[in-house]
Parts: C-alpha cells; structure tokens; sequence
C-alpha cells in the first residue's frame, strides 16, 4: 500500500499511540481536580504545552489546546469577531481557505459582519498589494492560509506580517494546519496573532490541535462551561491527546531536519514523471509551493474514476481536499486560480510525509501511467 | 528586514565607578543567561555598551529577552546593509515605513567612522532625508524633537542602521548586590517581592513551608511553577522546602489561639533565618504589605521581627494591592497563584487573629516550649531543589513526550 494522501491525514507515530494509551489508561484523572491524580493529569498537561510552545517558539502561556484545525480556525475567526465588534465589523480572507475559515466568514456576514475575499493569482496567491488596499478603518482581522490544502502553495505571510507592523489594531490569523513541520514560520517575527495547527496532519491523532493566542491578543470564548484553558475553551482536557500531540509535534520536526530534502526529491520525482503522462496538467506552482502536495489533472478523466483505478494497484491519492471531496463540485481553489472548471473536475491531489520513500513514488508513477493509459483507452 | 546587532546602553551602572567591571560582568552574565536558546548569539562587553552580534537567530525573540534583564537601561536593534547608496536608501526606506503613521516625524542622524565612503554625514543626511521624503508623502522633518530618529553608521565592513530605542528593565544586574532569602508562600505578593528584590541586583533563594497533609502537593507544586518563572530571569533558582507540620501542631497545642498566627510567623522567620547562615546570605525577603492583612500591621511586624536583627526587606511594604497584582501580571506569576490551593499562610487560621499583638505576651507564650530542637530537625531535613530555567523540561514522564 502507498499512502499518498497525507494532507488529509496521516498515519499515527506507533510512539504517539503508544504515549496515548499510557496517559489515558494510567492518569485518567481530572486535571481539574484537587487529588494527586488530577495532579498529575494537569503536570502532564502543563508539560505538553510546553513541549507544543517551545517547538512553536512562543510562551507556553499562548497555546490553547483544541479539537483540532476546524476548532481552531473557528475560535481564532468568530472569537475575534465576537470580541471586537464594537470596533469594528469588517474581516478580511482570501478566496482559498479551508471551508472552515471561509464558512465561519460566511456565517459572520450573515450577522452583519463585512467580509472581503482576496482574489488569487495564477500561482494560488494573494496579493500584499490587495490586501493593503483592502484594509479599513473598521477591519478587526486578516485571516489567512500558511498552506494552501489544495495546491500547496505558500501564501506571503512574513510580508504580510511586515505590513500589519504597521496596523497594530488588526489581528491577525494564520491557519498552519497544512504547514506544520512542513515549512518553518516565526509566529513572533511575524506578528501573527492567532495560529491554528491539528494533530492529525503530523501524525498525531485525531480530535487534537491547538491553538496560539499571542499574549495581550483578546477573544472571545466560543463555549461556555468550566472555564478550561484560561476560560478560552471549556470542556474537560484531552490530556492523553495534547500529550500525544506533543510526541507527534517533536517526532515530526526532528524526522523534518532531514526529511525534508527527501520529500522535496520525491516532489521532484513525481512532477518530473507527471510531466511525461501525456494530457497532465500540474496545477501546483512552481514558485512557492510546499513539498508535499503536487496538485494535477488528467484532461479527460474525471477525478474520482482515476482515483479509484489507483486504489485497485494499491496508490491512495485524493481529489482535492478530503472535506470537499465528497461534495463532487470542483475546487474552489483550482477555480480561483483560473483553472478551467472541465480541468478542475480531473484534479488529483498527491500528497506525501516523511514516511513516504523514493521507491514508492517510482511505484506510483507506474501505476499512474498505467491507469492513465487504461482509462484514456476506455474513456475515448 | 533583518537584525544584525544590538546595542545595549548601560543603566546606573556606568556611575558605578570602580565597581562597574564586576557590575558589566554581571551584567553579561545575565545576558548570556537569558540568551541561552539562541546558541549563534554572540556576546561582546564594551565598558561603555555592549553588543549582542545576531548571527542569524531572530531579532524578535531576542528583544524579547533582553526587554527582562535588569541593569539595561535601554537598547536598539540594528540592521547590516552594504555599502552601497541605493541599497541603504532602500533600506532606510523600509525600515521608516515600518515605523511611520501618519503625522509622524523623523530625522537623520549618520555617522561616518570610515571616511573612504563616497559621501560625508551632510551628504549622506541630504540623500537619505531626501529619499524619505519623496517616498513617504506626509512624512515631515524635526531636527530637536523626531518620532523617527534614523541613526546610519558607516563602518568599514558595512553601515547599521537602527532607529529603535527600547526601554530596558532598568535596575541592576542579579548578583551584584549580594543574596538575601525569599519567603515564599504561593500567594500573589511574594513572588512579586522576590521579583523587585532581584531588580535591584539581590541574588535571590526561595524558601517555602510545607505542612502535609493540610496543604498539598499542589500547593508544593505551586511553589515550584513560581520558583521557575522567578528562574526564567537569572537562568535558576534554588527553592528550600521546609517540612512545617510537626511544628504547625505544637503551636496550636502551645499557644493560645489569637496569638498562634503571630507565633507560627516567628517561628518561619527563625527557620529562615537559620537557612539565611548555612547559606551565606545576608538578608531575608518577604511580601509583607503594610496593613494586608492581621499579620502585617505595625505592631505584628514588631512582634514578629522580634527573633532576628538579620535585616529584613520588604519591598511591596508600601504598595498599593492593584499595582503588586499588575507586577505579577507583567512576571506571569498572577495565573499560577491564583490557583486554588491552600498554603502554609491560609491553613490554621485563627478565627480572629490579634492585629495589634504584644511582642511580650507572645515571648511570654512561647517560653513554655522549648522550640529551639523542632527548629534544628526542620532546618535539617529541608529539601533543596535548584530549578534551572534552561532546563525547564521536566525529566518526569519523559518517556511519554
């Protein structure tokens, strides 16, 4: 089996289960509660903030344990709103973020929030420009994608953040969810205020994620109950998931000190073999791109088909995002992007971890000849 | 845009006459100190300044560390640009930007150590002033009183150019005004104490109190989380633990109840005063606040300094409550005790502690007990823990991270 779909999810560290189990059979306890066990329930708590903030270089104070990226983006988006609004009623987003970004807009501008979208260019990328133009005096947030899951292409977040030095009543959000361990970001340097990463996509588990609140950043709560994490997100911890987080968060970046160079041969290798497939179409940029997502059509055949003629040799891949693909239209990204909509139908997402080796991407690509090949015949 | 160096201005230090080479060691020691996470910075005292040379670690973090160390008064970060007038006038162009709203002022201020470059400080004033100008459309000059001043050296290698001057802590370097004992309970003031202790140079060592089973790992673990936040600004900090039940117990047997507060804090103090002697310290810190509380009036303090002529600082003495709360916010100590669990200061609490006690009646209370063998065995079987902010990765459940 090859398991190509990474950006998806990923497969759990067998450490990171392990460190779950451990937690959730031997230190149950509350960490709420005054007893020894829920003593020890918050120390190992308090241990894996710690462990997420120093890898995220930021206090150990600023981090915010979630449910994962939807959580997170969630809390950052509607939280500010909620907090802010007497200032101002106005947010900005670009046209490609994750539906949990772009609907949580939405739902905003249904209380009477004002929202703007930022186009893309051809390479899946806002323009700083834009965005400068697009502040007013009421906008109270900038939300923005690190990654994009679709193309994996990098937004400008560091020019971004340069410009926002000098609009310091804004705030600024950053969805790192696809990012993670992937390309390196100075949350500090950068002015960002907000950042939302999950578990799952670095070999944590799922239901897992934090979120980063820079110190003095104000927001509101979005549930009510005990008062958990600094009042910002009641409900019971998931001890034995932040502590598994925090595993798969150090397992990833040391494995990423050398990984990296791997990923981005086997990114080489794959586009380089795409290329040769007669009527493929790399949507993924050149510039500014992730090393672990090549984004592609294959004119003529729809996505779904190719995907299931990849299963059978074994290759698991995605149409896109794993959220929208079940909705059958095609991507919002791809579209933005000026991607004809009969070629966004045939999008295909190949995305890799640093468990992925060379000799499986010469795998996929014969596989992927193959049922090119197979399907083009058929289909013609 | 990136930092290269920073400079950092000296606070009274520099009227230390010939103390001040042991005040700059200090000093850098501390720097070096809260440095520690960023392994390519590279240190160099001068006697008037000190430079912090980036090499490449971020600018950002480092600000942010050097914002905490007491003996700065003040500092500014620097950019390297070569030596060239476009590259610098595009640079000076980006860095005002950064820090330019509308309505801000700004001037120049070059200075030329390498007089091989092209243009002399009235040129580079008339070239770089200009560019501005041009670029930023409502930007305006002020010569005596800028928002913006943009200072541009020119040195052989390359030109710096900063325009920042961040306020350091102020104060004097940890160490340099000798050791002095920390009473530590959990509550909000002490930390806050030890804190302003430190600002002023006093290196400092925690001491706490612990009665189980009336207070509670917690509230040892309490004591612990404050110790290390105290240690982020030296790099550690060693907290004595005192077991206080056995003694705890025969005050309420012994003293009357109205006096058991006065004497249970005597008693604290001989303990910490033994401990201040095994370890060459020279005074005793605590959070006392003038009228807080039954145990801090006039005349408790009279009753209660009683036991020692060790000096005792009290640096939040006159201190209103909000502004120690708003010092514990700034240190990050508020969260931690604010953390519901009781501590040696809470338990036993007489229902109505005398706020005006006599220093005789208590002395007189207390000579029916011999307390002096209780004391020796608690300062005997005191824990000594150092806590070391750089290894503040607690090696308990490792296996599980």
């Amino acid at each position: 089996m090859i398991y190509f779909d990474n950006s998806a999810t990923t497969k759990p560290y067998k450490e990171v289960l392990d460190s779950f189990v451990t937690v959730s059979s031997e230190y149950f306890g509350n960490p709420s509660s005054l007893h020894s066990m829920g003593g020890q329930a918050e120390k190992l708590l308090s241990q894996a903030r710690e462990q997420v903030s120093k890898f995220l270089k930021v206090k150990s104070s600023e981090i915010y344990f979630t449910s994962g990226g939807t959580e997170g983006n969630n809390l950052a988006i509607k939280g500010s709103a909620l907090m802010h609004k007497h200032r101002g009623r106005h947010l900005i987003t670009s046209s490609v973020e994750h539906p949990s970004v772009r609907l949580a807009m939405e739902q905003l501008e249904r209380e009477d929030f004002d929202i703007t979208y930022l186009p893309v260019d051809r390479l899946g990328r806002i323009r700083v420009e834009d965005l400068e133009k697009a502040i007013r005096k009421d906008t109270i947030l900038i939300s923005i994608m690190h990654v994009n899951n679709e193309v994996g292409t990098i937004q400008p977040i560091e020019e971004i953040g340069q410009l926002l030095k000098r609009y310091p009543g804004i705030l600024f959000h950053v969805d790192a969810v696809q990012s993670v361990g992937k390309i390196p970001i100075s949350l500090i340097d950068n002015r960002v205020d907000f950042c939302s990463i999950s578990a799952h996509k670095f070999h944590g588990l799922k239901g897992t994620g934090a979120l980063f609140i820079r110190e003095g950043a104000r927001i509101s709560p979005l549930f009510s109950g005990g008062d958990q994490e600094r009042k910002i997100r009641s409900g019971t911890e998931n001890v034995a998931g932040a502590v598994a987080m925090a595993k798969a968060l150090r397992m990833t970046l040391t494995k990423a000190e050398t990984g990296t160079e791997t990923m981005k041969k086997i990114q080489t290798l794959l586009w380089n073999g795409l290329t040769e497939i007669e009527g493929t179409q790399i949507h993924t940029p050149h510039e500014y791109m992730a090393p672990h997502i090549i984004n592609f059509s294959l004119k003529g055949i729809k996505s779904e088909v190719f995907i299931h003629a990849l299963e059978r040799k074994g290759v698991f891949v995605s149409t896109t995002s794993a959220c929208s693909s079940k909705k059958k239209s095609p991507s919002k990204t791809l579209i933005e992007m000026g991607v004809p909509e009969t070629l966004a139908e045939s999008a295909i997402r190949i995305s890799l971890s640093f468990q992925n080796s060379e000799e499986e991407a010469l795998t996929a690509l014969a596989a992927l000849k193959e049922s090119a090949n197979q399907l083009r015949k058929v289909m013609k | 845009m990136e930092y290269e160096r920073i400079l950092i201005r000296y606070g009274e230090i520099s009227t230390k006459g010939r103390n001040r080479n042991r005040f700059v060691d200090k000093l850098k020691k501390s720097v070096k100190i809260a440095l520690a996470p960023f392994p390519n910075v590279r240190v160099e005292a001068g006697r008037d300044r000190m430079f912090v040379i980036l090499n490449g670690e971020s600018g950002t973090a480092v600000i942010e560390k050097l914002k905490n160390i007491f003996g700065i008064q003040s500092f500014s970060p620097a950019i390297k640009v070569k030596r060239s007038i476009e590259v610098l006038k595009q640079t000076s162009l980006d860095v005002v930007r950064s820090f330019y709203e509308e309505g801000k002022t700004f001037k120049v201020t070059p200075k030329r150590s390498d007089k091989s470059f092209e243009l002399d400080t009235d040129g580079i004033n008339r070239a770089i002033g200009g560019h501005l100008l041009q670029n930023i459309p409502k930007l305006k000059v002020d010569m005596k009183n800028p928002d913006i001043n943009l200072r541009i050296e020119v040195r052989k290698e390359a030109i710096y150019l900063s325009c920042e001057t961040i306020q350091g802590a102020g104060g004097l370097p940890i160490g340099s005004s000798g050791k002095a004992m920390l009473m530590l309970s959990g509550g909000i003031d002490s930390p806050v104490a030890g804190y302003m202790a430190m600002k002023r140079g006093v290196e400092v060592e925690a001491v706490h109190f612990f009665s189980p089973p009336f207070t509670s790992e917690r509230s040892k673990e309490k004591v612990i989380d404050l110790s290390k936040k105290l240690a982020d600004i030296y790099g550690s900090m060693t907290l004595h633990i005192v077991p206080f039940t056995e003694i705890q117990q025969t005050i309420r047997e012994q003293i009357p109840e109205n006096y058991s507060m006065t004497s249970t804090r005597r008693l604290m103090l001989r303990i910490t005063d033994e401990i201040r002697k095994k370890h060459d310290a020279l005074a005793i810190i605590t959070g006392e606040n003038l009228g807080q509380v039954a145990s801090q009036t006039l005349e408790s303090m009279f009753a209660i300094n009683d036991v020692t002529n060790t000096p005792i600082l009290r640096p939040l003495i006159t201190m209103d409550k909000s502004d120690i709360i708003k010092i514990a916010q700034e240190i990050d100590t508020l969260e931690i005790s604010n953390r519901p669990f009781e501590d040696c200061c809470t338990i036993f609490v007489p229902a109505s502690p005398k706020t005006k006690p006599k220093r005789e009646k208590v002395q007189y209370y207390e000579s029916f007990f011999d307390f002096d063998p209780l004391i020796h065995e608690a300062v005997k079987e005191t824990e000594t823990i150092v806590l070391n902010s750089e290894n503040n990765v607690r090696t308990e459940f490792s296996e599980l991270f």
